[in-house]
């Protein structure tokens, strides 16, 4: 018998509710972790390190001197999710990328929304992700975050709110792939009692997606996935998803222009490519039209894309619907386009460019978090709670520098799910991000990448500050009990 | 295939076989230094087939046993040295590590770890032979899993041509500079000294065994020229190698590399159709001369067909 004791009545636990009573969708579970012991468990817990180790799914860490690879740390307890809850968390997903990308159109066609008077015009035109070069371009079923990656929390009042979105260029899926791979392997009889929904045909589905938004013309789209490079932090990602859905995993230098197409440079002379998943930021692109530094791209790219040639996945200027800044004003990017009222909710948001906002952020620091607007992966964000006198003074000269650089929002109680830590099993918490696909349809397999921050107390989720994953179980039908 | 995949795939292979070739030499050039260490001629050796005698005199001044094989295995800041080969093999396979099977890459990647051990221990003369065995045996796991897993695609092919126009270079400019310095001998030491320096030029291509086997007779340089230019039998001679560069270029998938493969055909049928009475009218470092630019040209003609295509 495993004790585990709920962090505090303060934070949802995904497995325990009030009284120590297991949730409906943990029963089998518990039953089954009840009857293992802790011995067994630690056991397969070195199995998965090794498995991982061997298969070499590891990261890069920037900032990282020794330049080494390091393992994200795979937890063994599952993050179980019902039914119903996935239904409302699906329907919600795709409720927001629709309007998402809706907005992306318009903000590059008629710019509907910013006469309505709904989002400032300045809030858009001069940020950074809004991309001139993409104004008046119709793109193929007019999709431009062809795959997102929607951050999501549990709060402590048991419902879901959404983090941030992440349009641009989302990972994590494929340690969603991996972490099932792995719990099948490790615990085959738990995937005998549970009715999971199957998550393996992801590539599958990306991979029709990217067909589906070709450049009308063609016949039969020759797709590839483009890489900064095996430095890159995802690269075993990059190399992961080529492999999976049969594509070239391409460099800039494998790429050229040559009379208004992209070709690749094979040993059997170049080969046409019409369309190209890019896990490349927008400035690396086309050192012609963005960063004419950058050797990761390819020159002519841009001219090309703007042809409607090729197509690029995600498309370039989808910076400008994910920032922090334009976030608090995705419920009413749904209400406009869609008519709907927002399923999944935001987190209350503090813009720090409003006077009223900053003057209230400043006196509150030590019990919000802030962040950058174009921040991600957890860096360069001060958690209040966490933080120590000075470094709350340090940022707050940083805030008072540019405060429409930042946003802040109240700490969240992140929801904690069981897991195993070097004690036992304990309380951590934890986020999710399911990933959505747009193409002839919006949809998404059902699951995500679960992260979860495995120092205690931590909130920071982030595989590049200590956060590790968990293999998201969907029910495929709830349990009655 | 991407040509970048391509050329990865070709200079893993030839990076490994590199690093093995320059063992061999570096093994046997040793052993002939302790024969008579007065000389410096031997330890030269290796540097002159891997074209660093400048560059290593610059920075050494003296040709001492411990600064050549500090030189060609260890030294981080000389291109050709064991470790940067196997660095650069590493690097390579690291790119292509979804195409390779996985017994390959762990092969590569626990050679490379391996080495660093070896590095940061350092080496001196008495432990070089067991550095330098290692070296050749983790060359021959590398061939081996390559060639007991791999599907026999464009993959397999230029992992294989890497490995066999590199062993053609190295045979051809062994044989050049082993040519060149024995035909500097005082005529008066010839024999004795010329016996020890075919027979240490055999053991470094794995061919005394087999010149006994075939010959069953004492040394000579023109039987020893047979043995590493024309015999087909003989896995490390330059037409067994053209058999093999040959065999593979056909295999590979499109029309691109026709230029290459005229080119290697015609070696293939200089090398078929000569003997060794006619190389030597010719003269045998004039022949391995134009050899050497054969291979050369070669090597460019695939980079410029099958590796950089525009």
């Amino acid at each position: 018998m495993h004790q585990i004791t709920p962090l505090d009545h303060t934070h949802y636990d995904e497995m325990l509710a009030a009284g120590q009573e297991v949730r409906p969708s943990y029963q089998h579970f518990a039953s089954w972790l009840n009857q293992a012991t802790p011995d067994w468990l630690r056991n397969k817990q070195a199995e998965a390190d090794t498995l991982f180790r061997r298969v070499g799914i590891t990261f890069a860490v920037y900032g990282d001197e020794s330049g080494a690879e390091r393992l994200i740390p795979f937890d063994t307890i599952p993050r179980i999710i019902s039914a119903a809850e996935w239904k409302t968390l699906e329907a919600g997903c795709i409720q927001r990328v629709t309007a998402l990308n809706r907005f992306l159109h318009d903000i590059y066609h008629e710019q509907d929304i910013l006469k309505a008077g709904i989002i400032p015009a300045e809030q858009i035109l001069t940020n950074a992700g809004y991309q001139l070069a993409m104004q008046g371009i119709d793109l193929p079923r007019q999709v431009y975050a062809h795959i997102a990656g929607v951050d999501i929390i549990r709060h402590s009042d048991g419902g879901f709110y959404v983090l941030e979105d992440n349009l641009r260029t989302p990972s994590g899926v494929s340690y969603m792939l991996e972490n099932r791979k792995m719990m099948m392997r490790l615990f085959p009889e738990l995937f005998a009692s549970h009715d999971i929904t199957p998550v393996e045909h992801y590539p599958n589905m990306l991979l029709d997606t990217l067909r589906s938004v070709s450049p009308p013309e063609v016949d039969n789209p020759t797709v590839v996935v483009l890489t900064p490079g095996q430095y890159n932090s995802a690269y075993f990602e990059h190399a992961f998803l080529a492999s999976q859905m049969g594509v070239e995993l391409v460099e800039g230098q494998d790429l050229f222009v040559k009379n208004g197409h992209v070709y690749m440079r094979t040993t059997s002379g170049p080969q046409r490519v019409d369309v190209i998943y890019r896990r490349l930021d927008d400035a690396y692109l086309d050192p012609l039209a963005f960063n004419a530094g950058s050797m990761l791209g390819v020159p002519g790219l841009m001219s090309v894309y703007r042809e409607g040639r090729v197509s690029v996945c995600n498309a370039v200027g989808t910076g400008v619907a994910d920032d922090k800044s334009i976030y608090p004003y995705v419920p009413d990017m749904i209400r406009f386009y869609l008519g709907e009222e927002p399923i999944l909710h935001n987190v209350p948001t503090w813009q720090l460019r409003k006077p009223d906002d900053l003057a209230y952020v400043l006196d509150h620091l030590p019990e919000l978090v802030v962040k950058e607007v174009h921040g991600a992966g957890g860096y360069g964000m001060l958690v209040g709670p966490a933080a120590t006198t000075e470094e709350i003074a340090a940022y707050r000269l940083r805030i008072l520098e540019d405060p429409a650089n930042f946003i802040a929002q109240p700490t969240l109680s992140l929801s904690t799910c069981p897991t195993f830590v070097e004690a036992g099993i304990a309380p951590r918490h934890i986020d999710l991000r399911p990933f959505v696909l747009s193409g002839k349809k919006v949809q998404l397999v059902a699951g995500g990448l679960t992260r979860v921050a495995l120092r205690e107390g931590s909130l920071v989720v982030n595989s590049s500050q200590g956060g590790g994953t968990k293999d998201t179980w969907i029910l495929k039908e709830d349990i009655t009990c | 295939m991407l040509s970048r995949m391509a050329g990865c795939l070709y200079w893993m292979a030839r990076n490994m076989e590199r690093a093995e070739n320059t063992a061999r030499l570096l093994d046997v050039s040793l052993q002939m230094s302790l024969l008579h260490a007065s000389s410096q001629d031997d330890l030269l050796v290796p540097l002159d087939v891997t074209g660093s005698t400048a560059d290593f005199l610059q920075r050494h001044h003296t040709p001492t046993p411990q600064a050549v094989l500090h030189y060609l295995a260890l030294d981080g800041d000389n291109p050709g040295s064991i470790y940067n080969c196997m660095r650069s093999a590493r690097e390579n396979a690291h790119v292509v590590r979804v195409k390779i099977t996985s017994e390959m890459w762990e092969q590569v990647n626990g050679t490379w770890l391996e080495m660093r051990e070896w590095q940061r221990r350092g080496l001196d003369t008495r432990s070089a032979s067991t550095f330098l065995e290692w070296v050749r045996e983790r060359s021959h796991l590398f061939r081996g899993a390559g060639y007991g897993t791999m599907l026999r695609n464009d993959t397999f092919h230029f992992s294989r041509l890497g490995t066999f126009l590199e062993r053609a270079d190295n045979t051809a400019r062994i044989l050049n500079v082993k040519t060149k310095q024995i035909s500097d001998n005082e005529p008066e030491a010839e024999n004795i000294l010329d016996y020890y320096q075919w027979a240490a030029l055999l053991r470094s291509v794995s061919g005394f065994e087999a010149y006994r086997d075939i010959y069953r007779d004492s040394i000579t340089p023109q039987r020893v020229a047979e043995l590493l230019i024309l015999r087909n039998d003989m896995p490390r001679s330059l037409r067994a190698c053209f058999g093999e560069i040959n065999k593979v270029l056909a295999r590979i998938e499109g029309q691109a590399g026709r230029a290459a493969r005229r080119r290697a055909s015609e070696i293939q049928a200089r090398l078929t159709y000569s003997s060794i009475e006619d190389i030597f009218a010719d003269g045998l470092e004039q022949t391995l001369d134009s050899l050497i630019d054969d291979i050369n040209l070669l090597g460019k003609l695939i980079h410029h067909s099958y590796l950089e295509t525009a």
